[in-house]
């Protein structure tokens, strides 16, 4: 463990107050540019996803079998790889800022970025083999090669190492301020994590006791429905994991970009607090339609679903008062002049306000998805993935892209190329993924199965559904416009950009109530795990006590 | 015309719920307590839960998918009438086909459909109705359905189960 800045080196950032050692932001780096290279990959094909809706089919072009495997890289990239190196990297890097001391542990900032390459390279090479066409939902019985489990596995463990820095350097810095307040962007990359550590364990047990083995012929058989609750464990609340490395440049950093403040300090320990504690007990609304779980534990998570809508709530209001704050600080008048006088010329901006306004449709569609009854509607249909396209295609997406827009620069100490260009990119991002979205939605409504290859399906000709796939497919064709963007601006700024005249310093709201207003139960960390913890038990222990004994009848079957 | 009416719904369902919540934690930051309201949300909630009469799926038996076809009543894969207006359809879901693929009902009937797999996991859909469960591999699904008006209802195979998925379909056809 090292915690004493070193002297001036190169690779290193000195920003403000702030030192960014050098051994420290090259593997940060790595998993940025590898989460990167996934957004390219998955989002490439999510374009022949959308050709095939209007008959043109190029996966063969490509040496892929099927729809399904190239669905499958889709998937690996961009829910996993992406979204993981993503939060992993800025993550690192809030945390270093916010604490205002490197990480506590080099071997584990290392060990973050081996671990995520080791788990890329191990599933890339069973999907693209098509040896693991399983979709990232990998339900049992189908079965992948053992090394995409062991890839998953690997890729589940770099968060885990870096969560375990973040905590390790929140122990080394309360050593180093006892008694002080734990500072804000420090809490919230911290909740963050711990959020995902008590929801991982749900696939981690999944994988590694049972598909892992199964998949080596250690064991014979697993039980799919017991499997399916321990993928849903984890698959909710990862959405959340997607989902609040955005909120924490929502709350913290929107705010300071825009020449606005942050509503409160406590406010904000609260909201992820919210998130911390009943984003896990909530994983059967998933599986409302399952045979084998009985309809009360449904309705009790039901419930603990509908809890989880708070903070969200809370958190249009906080940001949307920074947001005017800020334009008002700008000059705005009149009732709405604030939304005008935003800076929408920059793209770093632009990218996030418009994934905040998407996310006003992807947070309704997902209380729809909720809903008890009306899941019976749209459970399985094109209108999920016309949901999260909304969620963590966009509100997700482009807030990292937009992020990317200082970040790359940041670390690159290159001035961002293509400022126009960005900007473009933003605009058509949003604007595809409604057209997509519409598609999607509207043809789930009429029953299209998602995870589907509708182009090619028996039953097309019986259902009216060419405009929902035309506009899916000019949808994705505008998204795919607006990703080749992106890349043109990442890698002029990276080879084609001038050197920054002085250094970018990650931006940080001030907060208006803070200091003297704190209630100091808030940074009990290992009180509130240990609530979630308790509230876990509570809502998955009768479940689980109540399916066994487990019934497990298959055996592997490989179908594609 | 679609697109409106999902437009207008999201927008409905999600405004409301919007006002709803924010009128509740008003309430509670100025102290007028929060009992009441959360009580009002959970009713509101469980309302949607037992309106109308909507199920979901619940347990309704375990099956061993290597044997299914040796396990009445999936030895005989049919429709069958169960009481004057009520029929039971016994299905099997395999890659990539329904078992049958073709029921006959007259209009107005009450139908339950019982399925298992004979594999990996699959899903049940029909058009235009409620019907919607997975079908795991162990677990017997049960639905049920009143179908009163003629015509052709599909129903689909809703979750991916190999290369052949897309093409894993049948005909409820109301008479």
């Amino acid at each position: 463990m090292s915690s004493i800045a070193r002297p001036a080196e190169v690779g290193h950032i000195e920003a403000g107050e702030t030192i960014y050692l050098a051994e420290q932001l090259w593997p940060i780096r790595g998993q940025l540019f590898l989460g990167l290279l996934g957004l390219a990959l998955g989002g490439y094909m999510g374009l022949l996803q959308a050709l095939e809706r209007i008959g043109i089919n190029l996966y063969s072009a490509h040496l892929l079998k099927s729809y399904y495997q190239g669905l499958t890289i889709h998937g690996m990239l961009l829910a996993f790889l992406f979204t993981f190196s993503f939060s992993n990297s800025f993550l690192s890097l809030t945390t270093i800022r916010g604490f205002q001391r490197p990480l506590a542990s080099i071997s584990l900032a290392h060990g973050a970025f081996l671990t995520m390459l080791a788990g890329t390279v191990l599933a890339a090479f069973a999907t693209l083999t098509n040896q693991a066409t399983v979709l990232f939902t990998f339900y049992a019985p189908l079965k992948a090669s053992s090394l995409f489990y062991l890839g998953a596995v690997f890729l589940v463990l770099s968060t885990w190492l870096t969560s375990a820095n973040q905590l390790l350097t929140l122990r080394a810095w309360r050593r180093e301020h006892p008694g002080e307040p734990i500072p804000l962007l420090g809490f919230v990359s911290v909740v963050t994590y711990l959020m995902w550590d008590l929801a991982s364990v749900g696939v981690a047990i999944l994988v590694v006791v049972f598909l892992l083995p199964w998949s080596l012929g250690i064991l014979s058989s697993v039980d799919p429905q017991f499997e399916l609750v321990l993928f849903w464990f984890t698959g909710h609340p990862i959405v959340y994991f997607w989902l609040l490395p955005a909120y924490v440049s929502w709350y913290l950093l929107i705010p300071a970009q825009v020449g606005g403040r942050l509503f409160s300090d406590d406010l904000t320990r609260f909201v992820f607090l919210l998130f911390l504690i009943p984003s896990t007990p909530t994983g059967l609304h998933h599986q409302f339609t399952d045979p084998g779980l009985p309809r009360a534990m449904k309705t009790v998570h039901l419930f603990t679903t509908f809890a989880v809508v708070y903070p969200s709530f809370i958190t249009a209001f906080t940001v949307m008062a920074a947001l005017e704050w800020g334009g008002r600080a700008r000059g705005a008048r009149g009732l709405l002049g604030w939304i005008r006088a935003l800076p929408w010329k920059d793209p770093s901006v632009t990218a996030q306000l418009l994934a905040m306004l998407v996310f006003t449709l992807g947070g309704a569609t997902g209380i729809v998805n909720a809903s008890y009854s009306v899941n019976l509607v749209v459970h399985n249909t094109a209108f999920v993935p016309g949901h999260f396209h909304m969620t963590v295609g966009t509100t997700v997406a482009l807030t990292a892209m937009g992020v990317c827009y200082w970040l790359i620069p940041f670390i690159s100490g290159r001035e961002l190329w293509g400022r126009r260009l960005a900007l473009a990119q933003a605009w058509l991002r949003a604007i595809g993924m409604l057209i997509f979205a519409r598609g999607q939605i509207a043809g789930g409504l009429s029953g299209m199965p998602r995870r589907t290859a509708i182009g090619d399906a028996a039953y097309l000709g019986l259902f009216k559904w060419s405009l929902d796939n035309w506009l899916t497919a000019i949808g994705g064709i505008v998204m795919t416009t607006s990703g080749l963007l992106f890349f043109v601006v990442v890698l002029g700024t990276l080879f084609f950009s001038r050197p920054l005249t002085e250094p970018i310093e990650i931006p940080v709201a001030e907060v208006v109530h803070s200091a003297g207003e704190r209630w100091p139960l808030f940074d009990r960390l290992s009180l509130w795990f240990l609530i979630a913890v308790g509230l876990v038990v509570v809502a998955y222990g009768p479940v689980i006590l109540g399916y066994l004994p487990l019934n497990s009848v298959s055996p592997p079957i490989k179908v594609y | 015309m679609r697109f409106l009416g999902v437009l207008v719904g999201v927008l409905l369902v999600g405004g409301l719920t919007g006002l709803y919540i924010w009128m509740t934690l008003n309430d509670v930051l100025e102290g007028r307590a929060g009992v009441k309201q959360l009580l009002a949300a959970l009713a509101a909630i469980g309302a949607g839960v037992f309106a109308a009469g909507v199920h979901l799926p619940s347990p309704a038996g375990r099956i061993d998918p290597k044997t299914v076809r040796q396990t009445p009543p999936f030895d005989r894969p049919r429709v069958r009438g169960v009481a004057p207006g009520e029929y039971e359809v016994v299905l099997i879901a395999r890659a990539w086909a329904f078992e049958p693929n073709e029921i006959r009902v007259p209009r107005g009937s009450i139908v339950r459909f019982r399925v298992a797999s004979a594999d990996v996991i699959h899903g049940f859909l029909i058009e235009n109705t409620n019907v919607n469960v997975m079908v795991i591999p162990g677990q017997i699904a049960e639905v049920t359905a009143r179908f009163e008006r003629p015509g052709e209802y599909v129903f689909l195979c809703h979750e991916y189960c190999g290369f052949g998925h897309h093409q894993m379909f049948g005909k409820v056809i109301v008479e």
